[in-house]
């Protein structure tokens, strides 16, 4: 990194530096904070033969499979949640269409496992799971280990190592010291395991923001290559705090996505021609805006003296 | 279904609550006998008290009002595997006679008919939950004698039943459906017929599952719905009737 302190760089950037054609890929996110800016930036540059991972491949990986960037794909539920399937997913898987995709399959808990030991730099990690199940019997990466204290036979998944993690979240400042509240999902552990961090958040505040809350800081600027403001970069997806869940587009999804020529015309038309995210939120209007926009429930902090 | 899942939860448990009609159970619940019931979601929003009807498993409004939010390695191997839970609920494309749950494919694996969306974190509750309740409508192409992919783990199956695995929780102790409940046999693990919904005739029941469904010797009759029961689903928990149909209620 050229200066440490600061490491703000636009997404175009980003995607440039950090994103390789071929790179083990996580965007991660628990229905909350999912970069769709960043999947739509990498889907501009073209890139190619991605391996994504994400518990939920949810919309953001939808678009990414649609768009022709992924060889393989490494989930644990892959669908639009409450609404039904990701229908770009279903095309790739069952009629291998526009490409063949690779599944690698987990549950939430193994694929968090895999993260967990990603990010500590184990081999692998331990997890009592999948007896009863068929996932172990699709899946060899499962496997089991004997406890060397109790000789009970446990269930084991190996470390997730991506290439690059991009983590959406609130704030961070220049050096990418990142605050996150709301649901977590799994964006520590990710980025933790993970040889490049690229950092998106809705604002950059100065540091002593930061330092005023430090318990707030979920991802250190120590681990962070890059950081990048986009405001309202995980829509349809939200930030507490700052906008809702789209619930609506997540709705809409099934009509676009549902059909393979209405898919493409909106990826046209909301990724390929428009050359930021400003765009995209020039191109969904200020009525949507305006109606997801978070109304104030300000926590009123606590005392850090000694 | 809602009502009758509702009435399986006890006031103070601690509950692992999906979205759709496990949700509108766990929230009707806690509006009618179970004030203190905790409600936790794997996004990681614990004791949640949503204002809203959550669309989605990470809606903002789990997280507003919430006791905590747990990182999702928290919630899965403190909260679930450290044995915390009490009460998982499960649902299905397909459900066996031993409980056995597919959430995964329909056809074979490699070469899906159907591509569902996959375990989450059902296969991980149906092991660790005290108890499990499953809610789906019965009907023959969803409870077949056997599931095309097992996702999450019943009573007994081809692995072995749950004592043989040492499996930490029951498993599917409770089937409710949209005629009656379905409970494992304590000999063998299999569902059987043990209480039917008001007017519901046993033997129509029988045809709508996959296998010859036994019917216990006890058959007991629910009761109906209250006013207020109703009024809640329709009116205050569910407005625009996104889970609850007439016949759900």
């Amino acid at each position: 990194m050229a200066d440490a302190n600061n490491k703000v760089i636009s997404m175009r950037d980003a995607v440039a530096r950090f994103v390789a054609d071929g790179d083990c890929v996580v965007i991660e996110g628990f229905t909350h904070l999912i970069c769709f800016a960043a999947a739509h930036e990498i889907i501009r540059q073209r890139r190619r033969d991605l391996t994504l991972c994400r518990l939920t491949p949810d919309l953001v990986y939808d678009q990414l499979i649609a768009a022709g960037c992924a060889k393989k794909l490494v989930f644990s539920w892959a669908g639009n949640p409450g609404v039904g399937s990701l229908h770009a997913l279903r095309r790739a898987v069952e009629k291998q269409h526009p490409q063949p995709l690779e599944l690698e399959e987990y549950s939430h808990f193994g694929l968090v496992a895999r993260l967990s030991a990603g990010a500590a730099k184990l081999p692998f990690w331990p997890l009592r799971d999948y007896q009863g199940s068929d996932l172990p019997a699709v899946n060899d990466k499962i496997r089991s280990v004997t406890c060397p204290y109790t000789s009970e036979v446990i269930a084991t998944v190996p470390a997730l190592n991506p290439d690059v993690t991009i983590v959406h979240a609130q704030r961070a400042d220049q050096s990418g010291n990142t605050q996150i509240w709301g649901l977590y999902g799994v964006q520590k552990e990710a980025a933790f395991a993970a040889r490049r961090v690229i950092v998106v958040v809705e604002e950059i505040v100065d540091e002593k923001i930061v330092r005023a809350d430090p318990n707030r800081t979920l991802i250190p600027g120590i681990i962070v290559d890059a950081v990048v403001c986009e405001p309202w970069g995980a829509h349809p997806s939200y930030a507490q705090g700052y906008y809702d869940r789209d619930n609506d587009f997540y709705v809409e999804w099934e009509d676009i996505s549902r059909d393979e020529a209405v898919f493409a015309r909106w990826l046209d038309e909301f990724v390929y021609s428009v050359a930021d995210r400003a765009g995209y939120m020039k191109k969904l209007g200020n009525d949507r805006r305006k109606r997801l926009t978070a109304k104030p429930l300000v926590s009123p902090g606590v005392n850090y003296g000694f | 279904m809602a009502v009758r899942a509702a009435h399986e939860l006890r006031d103070g448990e601690v509950v692992f609550v999906g979205i759709g009609l496990p949700n509108l159970a766990c929230n009707l619940a806690r509006a009618t006998h179970a004030p203190h019931l905790v409600l936790i979601y794997e996004s990681g929003a614990v004791g949640a008290v949503p204002h809203r009807l959550p669309v989605s498993i990470g809606d903002p409004a789990l997280v507003t009002g919430s006791l905590a939010v747990a990182t999702m390695a928290d919630v899965f191997q403190f909260y679930l595997q450290g044995g915390r839970i009490q009460v998982g609920f499960l649902g299905g494309a397909q459900i066996d006679r031993y409980g056995n749950i597919n959430s995964t494919v329909i056809g074979p694996y490699d070469k899906p008919k159907v591509r569902l969306p996959g375990s989450g974190g059902a296969c991980e509750i149906a092991i660790h939950a005290k108890r499990v309740i499953v809610v789906a409508p019965l009907t023959p192409r969803t409870f077949p004698a056997a599931v095309d992919f097992i996702t999450s783990p019943g009573l007994n199956g081809k692995y072995g039943s749950r004592a043989s695995m040492h499996l930490p929780g029951a498993g599917p102790v409770r089937v409710v459906t949209d005629v009656g409940i379905l409970e494992p046999a304590s000999h063998d693990g299999e569902l059987e017929l043990v209480a039917i919904y008001p007017g519901v005739d046993p033997e129509e029941t029988k045809k709508k599952a996959g296998w010859p469904l036994r019917v216990a010797a006890r058959l007991t009759v629910l009761p109906v719905p209250s006013e207020q029961e109703l009024h809640l689903l329709r009116d205050v928990l569910d407005p625009n009737h996104l889970y609850i149909g007439k016949r759900d209620a």
